[in-house]
């Protein structure tokens, strides 16, 4: 069973179509880059994955089920634009609401486990409001990774990280996919997306132009991608 | 598992207002700020008051009720975290009706702050008869506004306008439970029978809950 299945996904926005007949299919433990240039349709497309938009025709499958049942969100986890955090609650009280909703046993404990992990134990009490913009950030990634995962969507993960958070999510990340997790990501940074990357798809104009295992040729030359299956 | 969620949401919901108390001094405020400026201004006498006591009392409910559901959803704009909640494994129903309980626990505070204000400055005159009888149709009446002010603040949360847009759109869809609140409150405040406006608030609260309940998921995820 492929730990994702699009099948003639569209979706429109009045008359637009923001994504036009997409068909993917993700296998379990692979890391899919999902690259295209701004307004390709990643983060429309990576919201349907998630659940928080349903497409207009087609059909999605986590794991075979449905993307809105309540037991693929279980196991679904999502990092997006916005860090996802409550700025009057505190860091743990943060992390442990989280742990609450996705029913993890213990969500204290788990919470505190995953400060010490992003490095923000020694302010676990603090309120979100009052950490810098760093430290914010790597309390988004705790919050995203809490409930160990089976697909991980990432939508422009490294965008306005700091490098302490960078590395945090790095980190992280690899854990995934050591423990073959699904990792999902939409960039347009090429760089740190192929090097994690097992394989890639493409989108254009809110269609797959492309999509298969990364090579060598994409990591030796990121332009390389784009010339070949791109319009430029 | 639902009311697990449930709970959690509204405790969520509710703590964060106690920490920053946005909604409720506005809420306080305003409602007793309205309270005495009616009194002040038009004096009127004990017969008078019977008369229109329901009517002011569910007015200043109404108008401090939309201050409190306007942050309802709003607040989990920020950073996107309604994105999160939705992405979650919370049900949207168990994500609504978290919401709706936090959202009528603040409400029903401001009312039980608000109404000695009313007592007093109103001269009215109670008896022990009268507590049991208006505590059901204040708990109907704000279960009421509260369930139709929670899901059309879901509904307007990603409008520009939506302070202005709430109000607009609830304040027609309460009318039936506002005139059956207002109805009973002079009754019993009059001393008589609630009569019965308590049924009609009883079906509005029942079929709307149910309605929302249903239609909610639609309203979040489109």
């Amino acid at each position: 069973m492929n730990a994702l299945e699009i099948a003639d996904v569209w979706k429109y926005y009045g008359d637009f179509p923001a994504l036009r007949a997409v068909g993917l299919n993700i296998e379990p433990g692979s890391t899919m880059a999902l690259l295209g240039r701004n307004g390709a349709g990643k983060t429309t497309l990576l919201r349907i994955i998630a659940g928080l938009s349903r497409p207009s025709r087609g059909s999605i499958k986590i794991q075979g089920a449905d993307a809105r049942d309540q037991a693929t969100r279980q196991r679904i986890g999502v990092l997006g634009h916005g860090i996802a955090l409550y700025e009057e609650l505190s860091a743990i009280e943060n992390l442990t609401l989280f742990g609450k909703l996705y029913g993890l046993p213990d969500p204290r404990k788990r919470a505190d486990e995953m400060l010490e992990r992003v490095g923000l134990a020694r302010v676990r009490d603090g309120l979100a409001r009052e950490f810098s913009r760093g430290m914010r950030q790597r309390l988004a990634v705790g919050r995203a990774f809490l409930h160990d995962p089976e697909v991980l969507l990432l939508d422009e993960p490294f965008t306005a990280l700091d490098d302490r958070a960078i590395a945090v999510l790095q980190s992280m990340i690899q854990s995934m996919r050591d423990r073959g997790r699904t990792i999902i990501m939409s960039t347009h940074q090429l760089r740190e997306a192929l090097e994690l990357a097992s394989h890639v798809a493409l989108l254009q104009r809110g269609q797959i132009v492309h999509t298969g295992e990364r090579t060598q040729e994409m990591l030796d030359d990121t332009g390389w991608l784009y010339r070949t299956y791109g319009e430029n | 598992m639902f009311l697990r969620q449930v709970w959690t949401i509204a405790a969520k919901d509710l703590h964060s207002e106690l920490r920053t108390k946005d909604a409720w001094n506005a809420s306080i405020a305003f409602s007793v700020v309205i309270l005495l400026l009616f009194s002040f201004s038009f004096d009127p006498s004990s017969e008078q008051v019977r008369e229109f006591s329901g009517g002011l009392l569910w007015m200043t409910y109404a108008f401090a009720g939309a201050l409190v559901l306007n942050r309802s959803f709003a607040r989990e704009m920020q950073n996107d975290c309604l994105d999160a909640l939705i992405a979650s494994p919370v049900s949207s129903a168990a994500l609504f009706v978290g919401k709706s309980l936090a959202n009528f626990a603040l409400l029903f505070a401001v009312e039980l702050v608000s109404l000695p204000v009313f007592v007093l400055f109103y001269n009215l005159q109670w008896g022990a008869a009268q507590v049991g009888p208006m505590l059901l149709v204040l708990v109907m009446g704000t279960w009421a506004l509260t369930i139709i002010g929670t899901l059309f603040s879901a509904l307007t949360v990603n409008l520009r306008l939506r302070e202005l847009m709430l109000p607009t759109l609830v304040y027609p869809m309460m009318i039936p439970a506002l005139i059956a609140a207002i109805t009973v409150t002079t009754n019993v405040l009059a001393g008589s029978p609630p009569g019965l406006g308590i049924r009609l608030l009883l079906a509005f609260d029942i079929i709307f809950t149910l309605l929302a309940v249903v239609f909610v998921d639609t309203v979040l995820v489109g």
